[in-house]
């Protein structure tokens, strides 16, 4: 009784809702359809990593085969490759593109003139608008035979090289430094923004302790910052296993897929090149658990020993 | 304020080292981003084949030429894709911000691959605008943006006798205008650099995007340069000759395709570092 009132009222008051803001709801309308059909819909899909599909058959026609695309995943080498360069180049990221804008901010930060502040800024955040395929060209013609970074690669060790992106172990210095060149500058300004509004009194307060200026950077600085790079850390881990395929197709080939090769890229061959779309689909349905899971006890993580999280 | 500079002001040793440190250091950072671009920028008018042989770092142009552009402009493959770019981003934009004024686990790429193929997105124009109308992250910055605005208004508003229509049209999308440029850019900026959806999505190469080209002519080493190398007006002789001049074109095709955003980017700045403040507080 009780219940079908309230059902009652939640239609009502719906119609009434509805009736009163008819136009923003009208204006709501593509945008659902869109999240409908572009997201929702293929998340519908992943259904497809549990068939064996065929394209003559059809979406609904082709036949069931439960973990077989699983199975067949877990026993070949290439699930310990591509799961391993994942995490490899995730590391690498975290560990020098991480802190390299935080180091940026840290220096920025110090500098009283204005003028020069502007111009390492406008500088640095350039490369962020060139695009990812402009990137990788520079990079092919910087590491190419006789390439500008070949040349300083040859000198530092003494002999000549062949195209750096054919040696595997070049391909992780060079996606993560390039990386840094393009994301540095621009990555810096949260970490900036949340240096500005320190408060002035803590500095002073530095000050008459005797603190210097490296000292005030690591006992005000950085922890007046912390919040802010706990929260982009939970971020970065939780694209750990998604980000950058991109760039990896742009920068790959059959020489360097054993240090290059991640789950990402694995998809793409084995999907869209080679049209084995189940079990391309089953390797990216591992790839999105393992990454929510990430991001899950990242976020428990931080919660526990910085009462910051996400979520 | 004033304190805190007098503080910091002080020509105590300590503090001048750090400063002779810390500016040196951000010099040396700025010059290493700006370097490469300088580097494509004078190669590409270099001589070709000075160029091929030269080695060190490039501080000037070495001899001038502009028998690269040339070369590219002789093609029109690269024209095509201009054009095709241009459509792409102008209507991709549009749709997007038609879109917006009204994330972590996703399908994945293969049945999202086969959605589209199955509702005709596929190798036309269409592929490139409708999968990417929308983009949670912009839609979240929007609503902050509208949310940032007193009741008041709106409510001053009804009394005066506004329809909804009337209160978005007059009076919220004149508040957003600095919100709206700041999503009007970033879906700019994201639809020229585009590739992947078009590599995907696009078979015919007619339709192909610059971004999807380019991939080809500087990762791919594709074969476009060398029926330029042969074919084209800039006489070319000796094998060698070619491919010096495929070189030269790839640091051409670069600035080209390049220089249009970093021409703007300046003026725009302010805008772009807007959106991420406006992105991070509430989203």
């Amino acid at each position: 009784m009780k219940l079908k009132r309230k059902k009652d009222t939640f239609k009502t008051a719906l119609r009434k809702d509805l009736k009163k803001n008819s136009f923003a709801y009208l204006l709501l309308v593509p945008v659902l359809l869109w999240y409908a059909v572009f997201c929702y819909a293929p998340m519908w899909g992943v259904l497809l990593a549990f068939k064996d599909y065929k394209p003559l058959l059809g979406f609904g026609g082709s036949p069931w085969v439960g973990l077989k695309h699983f199975k067949e995943f877990f026993s070949s080498p290439f699930l310990v490759r591509t799961v391993k360069n994942t995490f490899m180049l995730n590391i690498w990221g975290l560990a020098f593109g991480f802190t390299s804008p935080i180091l940026l901010a840290l220096l920025l930060n110090e500098i009283k003139a204005v003028r020069f502040k502007k111009v390492v800024q406008t500088i640095t955040y350039m490369p962020h608008f060139i695009s990812l395929v402009v990137i990788c060209g520079m990079i092919h013609i910087f590491t190419q035979s006789g390439g500008i970074l070949t040349q300083l690669v040859d000198w530092i060790s003494g002999t000549e090289h062949a195209s750096l992106l054919g040696y595997t172990d070049m391909f992780r210095p060079i996606y993560t430094f390039s990386g840094i060149w393009q994301n540095i500058g621009w990555d810096s300004i949260i970490y900036l923004s949340a240096m500005s509004s320190i408060d002035p009194g803590l500095y002073e307060a530095a000050d008459i302790d005797g603190a210097g200026r490296l000292r005030k950077m690591w006992h005000v600085t950085l922890p007046q910052i912390r919040p802010t790079i706990i929260i982009l850390f939970i971020f970065a881990v939780g694209g750990l296993m998604a980000s950058g395929h991109e760039k990896i197709i742009l920068l790959y080939n059959p020489l360097t897929y054993e240090k290059a090769d991640v789950i990402a890229s694995y998809v793409y061959r084995r999907g869209l090149q080679e049209a084995s779309y189940s079990f391309a689909t089953a390797v990216g349905l591992v790839s999105s658990v393992v990454n929510f899971l990430l991001l899950w006890f990242t976020n428990r993580v931080s919660k526990k020993y910085s009462e910051i999280s996400v979520f | 304020m004033e304190k805190k500079k007098n503080v910091i002001g002080k020509h105590t040793p300590e503090n001048v080292i750090f400063n002779i440190i810390n500016y040196g250091v951000l010099t040396l950072l700025t010059l290493l981003c700006l370097y490469p671009m300088l580097h494509v920028l004078f190669a590409s008018v270099s001589d070709p084949t000075t160029l091929i042989s030269h080695r060190g770092l490039l501080l000037k142009p070495l001899g001038f030429t502009l028998s690269g552009y040339q070369l590219v402009f002789k093609d029109n493959s690269l024209l095509i894709g201009f054009k095709n770019t241009f459509l792409y981003v102008g209507l991709g934009t549009l749709v997007n911000m038609l879109i917006t004024i009204t994330m972590f686990f996703g399908g994945g790429l293969i049945p999202w691959f086969l959605m589209m193929r199955q509702i005709g997105c596929y190798n036309n124009m269409w592929a490139m605008i409708l999968p990417t109308a929308l983009n949670t992250w912009n839609m979240i910055i929007l609503r902050t943006g509208f949310q940032s605005f007193p009741y008041d208004l709106e409510e001053a508003a009804v009394i005066d006798g506004a329809s909804q229509a009337r209160i978005l049209i007059d009076v919220i999308l004149p508040l957003s205008k600095p919100v709206l440029a700041v999503i009007f850019l970033y879906y700019l900026v994201g639809n020229w650099n585009s590739w992947f959806n078009a590599m995907v999505l696009l078979k015919d190469r007619d339709r192909y995007p610059l971004q999807l080209l380019l991939k080809e002519i500087l990762v791919m080493n594709d074969s476009f340069m060398t029926s330029v190398g042969s074919a084209g007006g800039v006489s070319v002789n000796s094998v060698q000759g070619a491919t010096a001049y495929r070189e030269l074109v790839k640091y051409c095709v670069t600035v080209i395709v390049t220089l249009p955003i970093l021409c703007v980017y300046p003026f725009l700045q302010k805008y772009f570092v807007k959106g991420v403040f406006v992105g991070s507080i509430k989203g």
